[in-house]
């Protein structure tokens, strides 16, 4: 059984005199344990709503509306109330944003930042916390840990600090970790090393990751499973080589043909979707990205297309996919967990 | 390649900044060498392409370059004519042959404005087109090469996608006729289906107007793509300059190495085979930069001598050019990587608590 099952989950923003926003309109997907699973899409597409709505972060305003289920180890999370909620998160789910400042205390050192999640939720104390904490700045490649614990946030330079939220997130050893770009804010190289600590992190620990990224090299270099969400829903789900080599939806498509490739010749031409994700049919009319899509049909407007589970495990939301070559079976593929 | 064929050519360029502190009097304590002697030359039609990590000078150099932040020492020739020493009337009827798009379309566009004075706007200043009938002609060619539609002339940028403000400030820049565009992380701000239209896009224009561009990025793909000739930066200098499939295929210097293993492909075979080099450490203040070979903290393949104290200078080596001293040795393979670990980089300001405490702004801080 999936670790965490995601089904049906909505999330609607609605104002007084303005028109409700779908961030989250129907997103459904599971994690397995000890599984690294993508959440890839562009901007506004509800990534980050989907994390937030998870672990029960949502600005709680009015006209906030949440639907569906988000079930983690047997428990629906959306059904919990605040106190339930928060010792699940940190003890069992953590997670990690774009921006380590804002999710630091500015005003606490970082050590005492550590030992209070271990105090918190694995009842450690003074010295034995301490030396902990150490360790898990070290563990996390922080060097000199044992000075650094008396320091504040704004003492550390972006890629410490997101080591420093990254060992406050695996002090509890929590079953799931889920993180929102990560590594969107550093640079290439500092963001290098943070994948590489996060990989370990997870294939040493057993954790699961949902790893929230717009960067589909992120993607191919780390996750299993991979979702792929276009304005809220997600429309194609697949292991990473089956994506990668064969996408089957028109969007999966078109992202794929949009990234440059840092291993492709000079003047090879991109092939970008056409519009924006302005362009956008609210799914209950359709398909949502009928208005760019090259492989538009007929039947794709009306309704919204169902989600076609495939032969080989992956689904995707689409009437008029992508073909696959020849009608060859695609080749078993076997990929280590 | 003959002289001609040379339109900027840059010459032991400086940008350095006062590091200023005090409190009724500003006192000097330092200088950012934000350009610390580079030297360049971009072909006429050809892309140069810089690339290097936040903080390590690209824009400076691109923004000293056209004369837009005053260069501390060196040269920059366009088209032949110096730059440093012209007098300010005659650089402001050069401008127009060299201008800048920026990375964020929405606060480089005054929101006030709609579309048709912000592209009347630069006409009018330096006197192109005859009449506004003339003026009307250009900018509707302009819209056409953008791919904008007419319509867009009497919109403001907010009411604009992403990537369609993009379009608008290309347009801008465009309408004048330049030779020269400095972009300046023009794709960073944009969705990747939008980043290929505007990529394309400038292709495009390269193509049918013969324009020169020097294309500023942190993004290493989207360079080498647009680029024929890339130069990597690393703390205020050029560190390796090599054409762009070269660059890939064979990086010689130890931080370009680096920063191509780090760069992800969206490929899983690709991923899963390849070699990376983790860099420890984060990058160096360029206040305070490491002395002789500036990457010798965060070297793998540093050596005990000359690294630490003597400054390399780009060599040429093939068709590249490379500031390491040992570029060969290494690329040979008789130098091996070693293990470094890491050091301490503080950010700007040191003090031992914040003077102004914020709130947290996501919810969930502080878990
Ligand atoms: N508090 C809110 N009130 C109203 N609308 C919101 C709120 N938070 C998010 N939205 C909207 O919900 C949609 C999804 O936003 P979300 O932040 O999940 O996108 P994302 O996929 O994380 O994008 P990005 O890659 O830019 O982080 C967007 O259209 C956004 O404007
Ligand atoms: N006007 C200025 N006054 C003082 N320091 C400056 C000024 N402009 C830039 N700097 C400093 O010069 C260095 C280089 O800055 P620059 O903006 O050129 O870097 P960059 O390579 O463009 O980085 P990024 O990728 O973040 O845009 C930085 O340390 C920066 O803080
Ligand atoms: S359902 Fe139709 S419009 Fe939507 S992606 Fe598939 S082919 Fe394109
Ligand atoms: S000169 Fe020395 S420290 Fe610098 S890149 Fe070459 S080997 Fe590394
Ligand atoms: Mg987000
Ligand atoms: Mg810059």
């Amino acid at each position: 059984m999936a670790l965490l099952e995601v089904e049906d989950l909505s999330v609607t923003f609605a104002r007084r005199g303005q028109r409700a926003v779908h961030a989250v309109d129907g997103v459904s997907f599971s994690v397995d344990a000890g599984e690294v699973v993508g959440l890839v899409g562009e901007s506004g597409c509800g990534k980050s709503v989907t994390s937030l709505a998870i672990m029960g972060l949502l600005p709680k305003q009015p006209g906030l509306r949440v639907g569906g289920k988000a079930v983690f180890d047997g428990t629906d999370l959306l059904q919990l109330d605040d106190r339930s909620r928060r010792d699940i998160r940190g003890r069992d789910i953590a997670m990690i944003f774009q921006d380590p400042l804002s999710s630091l205390n500015p005003v606490i050192p970082i050590g005492l930042q550590v030992t209070e999640v271990l105090t918190r939720h694995r009842g450690m104390k003074g010295e034995t916390a301490a030396k902990e904490a150490a360790a898990l700045l070290d563990r996390v490649g922080i060097p000199d840990p044992k000075r650094r614990l008396k320091e504040y946030p704004h003492q550390l330079s972006g890629g410490m600090r997101q080591r420093a939220l990254i060992a406050m997130a695996v002090a509890c050893q929590p079953r799931l970790l889920i993180a929102d770009e990560p590594t969107t804010a550093l640079d290439v190289t500092i963001q290098a090393q943070i994948l590489e600590l996060l990989k370990e992190l997870v294939r040493d620990s057993g954790t699961a990751l949902l790893m929230i990224t717009h960067d589909l090299g992120v993607v191919a270099g780390m996750c299993d499973t991979v979702n792929v969400l276009y304005g809220g829903r997600v429309v194609e789900t697949a292991r990473r080589r089956p994506l990668f080599r064969q996408p089957r939806h028109p969007y999966t498509v078109g992202l794929l043909g949009s990234v440059p490739r840092l291993d492709a010749g000079r003047g090879e031409k991109l092939n970008p979707i056409p519009g924006s994700v302005r362009d956008l049919l609210p799914w209950p009319e359709g398909c949502a990205f009928a208005p760019r899509c090259a492989r538009r049909t007929d039947e794709c407007v009306g309704e919204p297309p169902e989600l076609v589970h495939a032969h080989d495990g992956r689904s995707y939301r689409c009437v008029n996919p992508e073909p696959v070559p020849g009608l060859v079976p695609a080749p078993r593929e076997e990929e280590s967990a | 390649m003959s002289e001609n064929d040379i339109l900027v050519e840059v010459r032991d360029l400086k940008v350095h900044f006062p590091i200023k502190r005090g409190v009724l009097f500003d006192r000097v304590v330092g200088q950012v060498k934000a350009v610390d002697g580079v030297d360049l030359s971009i072909a006429r039609g050809k892309t140069y392409g810089l690339v290097g990590e936040s903080g390590c000078g690209k824009s400076t150099l691109g923004r000293a370059l056209l004369q837009l932040t005053p260069p501390t020492a060196g040269e920059v020739s366009f088209d032949g004519v110096e730059l440093t020493t012209l007098p300010s009337g005659k650089l402001r009827s050069m401008r127009r042959r060299m201008q800048m798009i920026f990375q964020d379309p929405m606060s480089s566009l005054d929101p006030r404005q709609n579309v048709e004075s912000i592209l009347t706007e630069g006409l009018q200043t330096h006197g192109i087109g005859t009449d506004r009938t003339d003026r009307r002609r250009i900018i509707g060619e302009t819209l056409d090469a953008v791919g904008l539609p007419r319509w867009a002339l009497s919109r403001y940028p907010h009411e604009f996608s992403g990537g369609q403000r993009q379009r608008i400030g290309i347009a801008r820049a465009l309408v004048l006729g330049p030779e020269l565009i400095v972009a300046d992380e023009p794709v960073s701000a944009l969705d990747v289906s939008i980043q290929a239209q505007v990529v394309n896009l400038l292709d495009e224009l390269q193509d049918n107007l013969g324009l020169t561009y020097l294309v500023i990025a942190h993004d290493l793909a989207v360079v080498r793509h647009i680029s024929d000739t890339v130069g990597v930066m690393y703390l205020g200098a050029l560190v390796e300059e090599a054409p762009s499939d070269r660059l890939y295929t064979e990086p010689l210097h130890p931080y370009t190495r680096a920063l191509m293993s780090a760069v992800p492909v969206p490929d899983p075979d690709v991923e899963d085979r390849r070699e990376r080099i983790l860099l420890a450490g984060d990058l160096p203040s360029p206040a305070n930069p490491p002395s002789g070979c500036r990457f010798h903290t965060r070297c793998p393949w540093a050596q005990p001598t000359r690294c630490a104290d003597e400054r390399p200078v780009l060599r040429e080596i093939g068709s590249s050019r490379v500031a390491c001293h040992f570029a060969e040795q290494i690329a040979s393979g008789e130098l091996r990587p070693h293990q470094v670990s890491a050091q301490i980089v503080r950010p700007e300001d040191e003090g031992d608590a914040p003077g102004v405490v914020s709130a947290p702004t996501e919810p969930g801080s502080y878990v």
